[in-house]
């Protein structure tokens, strides 16, 4: 017998299939856990008190959750397209770059929302012009995204070092790096946002840029279900010689929707760079471009799913830096260790436990017609 | 005096059980190269070691994956009472100024940057005096006088490694210095099948004299210039002993003294602030002699070199620092 066919209900899909799949990688990691020889109880422990137990442990998750959901949703984006952008990395490091710019040039003059209006723009900018090439190159010659994307991350590495390091490092620095910003080039941090909770923020860097990327998730949102660029770009993706035959713009809609899923990896950027360091640094990006792809993934490509994921992989990022913190035996092999497992779950074997869900939670064949109706 | 201070504190100790009482509870940071690189943080790790076998007093130590988690870790561990706490790479040195302000009562060591305050001890070591040498020991050996430098990311900090070699090797007859960075993502210090490619390369232009300033990939660089019948240089830790017979020397940098200082000084009451410059002249970096490299290095060699040390720490050689100007002579 074949899988079994059938739409599972949307609890299922978006809630007990995630949760299950990150259970089997959470037990897949006790068990490494035991075999160094520490108590997995006792590491779970650790790692959700870092991530959740206080405020500023709760203000750090959600500093990481920040890039994740941004690059998550340029991942999204053009995987609706049918494009693979795997070049998050290198977008996220040129915004870093138009991030830089806009608060170098603004921040002794203006209020940091006027720098930051400029800097989001920059950083948007500066990501899309990153991946204008790959999309021209893919809609035009047929060059494929996933190589070309990739590449694109060691040449932006390559151009930000030699920048860096010759032109704009503030002189007489060991480390290659741009002047501190002002506070005019600088995002508040949400201490209020914390308090309403009645929590405390501590030292987190926890700061504005989670807030555009709650609204970026809202107009991705907005653009791929309620407009019709979103409607020809899901079009193309499920099927792009049908999007042709439609008399949908292949190249057009290729290179634009490139741009934005490039510029939204760019506008990571504001929050490392202009809410947490206030400088431009070597390898800020730290491989949040790539997470993003496990987030997107993980997420169903929905800005709703994104967000999650983003918080669960922000709790590993955080958790997993005090589990390290507090078990010396817990190397950082071996947190990057438990991220991948979750990645390989939550994304490489999502349909491992899927047919048997079906088996269990799909509707009997008579109410196919009703519950096909009502999937999106 | 200090036993009345020492019994205040115990009572203390008694009273709270909280972690101020503790004089010396070091702790550590490392770069994002990680522990065990073999060369500059594994120095850290061996001077912690030490202190730990000498005194019997336990330290902590954490390896951050990204910037943000090394200002954090340094953060909790001033937080947490740890005294002092070390934060070894250029990296942190804003998480340092920053945390040393929040934690006046901390002692922070920061190695190879500078930070200004009270707190802090910042330890910077003359690596372009090192280089000199064991450049000048390059330019002797080779017979072909070309000799090859192989750096791990494009920083200016590695372009001083690279800076001092190339004066120390011409100066000693090389004419011609292949200079390779291994990249520019922070890959470029765990990459050693990279770093043997671009040994590959010098080697087949000619050179015979390899120095490897990468990190881990340079036991990449070591391994190519071996099996190619080279010789090698390592960088940082003494690595004359990966390959008896076949490394040259190596340029040490105490990064493990300074730390095992940090440690030692805060635990005898005898912690100073400000900037430790550690030069030929200080026993900062020095090249490295062994049972392992001796057949090597003939006495003529070993005379160049003294007395090229000798005069760098007598002021008659003076060898150009990139990091003053950026630039380098040649």
């Amino acid at each position: 017998m074949s899988v079994p066919l059938g739409t599972l209900p949307r609890w299922v899909n978006f809630g007990l299939l995630p949760l299950i799949n990150v259970a089997v990688a959470f037990a897949l990691s006790g068990l490494v856990v035991l075999f160094i020889g520490e108590n997995p109880i006792e590491a779970v422990k650790y790692l959700v008190a870092g991530a959740l137990g206080d405020g500023e442990g709760i203000a750090f998750t959600l500093y990481y959750a920040t890039n994740f959901i941004f690059t998550g949703l340029a991942v999204a984006v053009a995987f609706h397209g049918g494009l693979f952008n795997i070049g998050g990395e290198g977008q996220v490091y040129l915004g870093g770059l138009g991030v830089a710019f806009a608060a170098l040039t603004l921040d002794r003059y203006m209020p940091w929302y006027v720098t930051a209006v400029f800097a989001t723009a920059a950083a948007f900018a500066f990501g899309a012009a990153w991946a204008f090439i790959p999309a021209w190159l893919q809609a035009k010659r047929g060059s494929h995204i996933v190589i070309t994307t990739i590449m694109f991350n060691f040449i932006a590495a390559a151009l930000m070092v030699y920048l860096l390091v010759n032109v704009i490092k503030q002189p007489g620095n060991m480390s290659p790096q741009t002047r501190l910003f002002e506070e005019g080039g600088q995002l508040p941090k949400l201490g209020w946002l914390m308090q309403v909770f009645g929590l405390d923020i501590g030292a987190a860097p926890f700061n504005v840029s989670f807030l555009i990327a709650l609204v970026a998730a809202l107009a991705v949102w907005l653009l791929i279900w309620r407009t019709r660029f979103g409607y020809e770009i899901r079009t193309m993706g499920t099927n792009a010689t049908a999007a042709v035959y439609a008399g949908i713009p292949y190249v057009k809609t290729v290179v634009i929707t490139m741009l934005i899923s490039g510029g939204l990896s760019g506008m990571m950027a504001l929050n490392p760079v202009m809410g947490d360091a206030g400088k431009l640094q070597i390898d800020f990006p730290a491989g949040a471009g790539f997470v993003g792809i496990a987030v997107a993934l993980m997420g169903r490509s929905h800005p709703v799913g994104i967000i999650i994921a983003s918080i669960l992989f922000g709790v590993l990022y955080q958790g997993g830096a005090a589990l390290a913190f507090d078990m010396p035996n817990i190397s950082r092999e071996v947190i990057i260790l438990i991220q991948g497992l979750v990645i390989l779950f939550a994304g490489a074997l999502e349909h491992m436990f899927r047919p048997a869900l079906i088996v269990l939670f799909a509707p009997k064949p008579k109410s196919v017609a009703a519950s096909s109706a009502g999937a999106a | 005096m200090i036993r009345k201070f020492i019994g205040v504190a115990f009572v203390a100790l008694m009273a709270t059980g909280s972690a101020w009482a503790a004089d010396v509870k070091p702790a550590i940071v490392y770069g994002t190269g990680g522990k065990f690189d073999k060369s500059f943080n594994e120095a850290g790790f061996n001077g912690s070691e030490k202190f730990k076998a000498e005194t019997g007093i336990d330290y902590k130590d954490f390896e951050p994956q990204n910037d943000t988690q090394g200002e954090q870790a340094i953060r909790n561990f001033a937080k947490r009472g740890f005294n002092p706490v070390v934060a070894l790479s250029f990296a942190w040195t804003d998480a340092v100024a920053k945390v040393s302000k929040e934690f006046p009562e901390t002692q922070f060591v920061l190695v190879d940057s500078v930070v200004d305050a009270p707190n802090v001890r910042s330890v910077v070591f003359a690596e372009d005096e090192g280089s000199y040498l064991v450049g000048v020991l390059a330019g002797l050996k080779s017979e072909t006088k070309k000799v090859g430098f192989v750096g791990g990311m494009d920083i200016p900090l590695i372009r001083k490694f690279g800076c001092g070699y190339v004066q120390g090797a011409k100066a000693a007859g090389a004419t011609e210095v292949f200079q390779n960075m291994t990249g520019t993502t922070g890959a470029a210090w765990n990459d050693p099948v990279r770093g043997g490619e671009l040994a590959k390369s010098q080697i087949d232009q000619g050179a015979d004299v390899i120095y490897a300033a990468a990190g881990a990939t340079g036991l990449g660089v070591l391994q190519t210039a071996v099996d190619a019948g080279k010789l090698g240089i390592g960088v940082d830790s003494n690595q004359n002993h990966l390959h008896p017979g076949k490394i040259l020397t190596s340029m040490v940098k105490r990064v493990d003294v300074a730390v095992h200082n940090a440690y030692a000084d805060v635990k005898d009451g005898k912690f100073t602030a400000g900037t430790q410059a550690l030069g030929l002249k200080e026993g900062g970096v020095d090249w490295a002699l062994d049972d392992n490299n001796k057949p090597l290095v003939t006495d003529e060699m070993k005379a160049a070199v003294e007395k090229a040390k000798a005069d760098i720490i007598s002021g008659a050689v003076k060898v150009h620092d990139y990091m003053t100007d950026e630039k380098c002579p040649s």
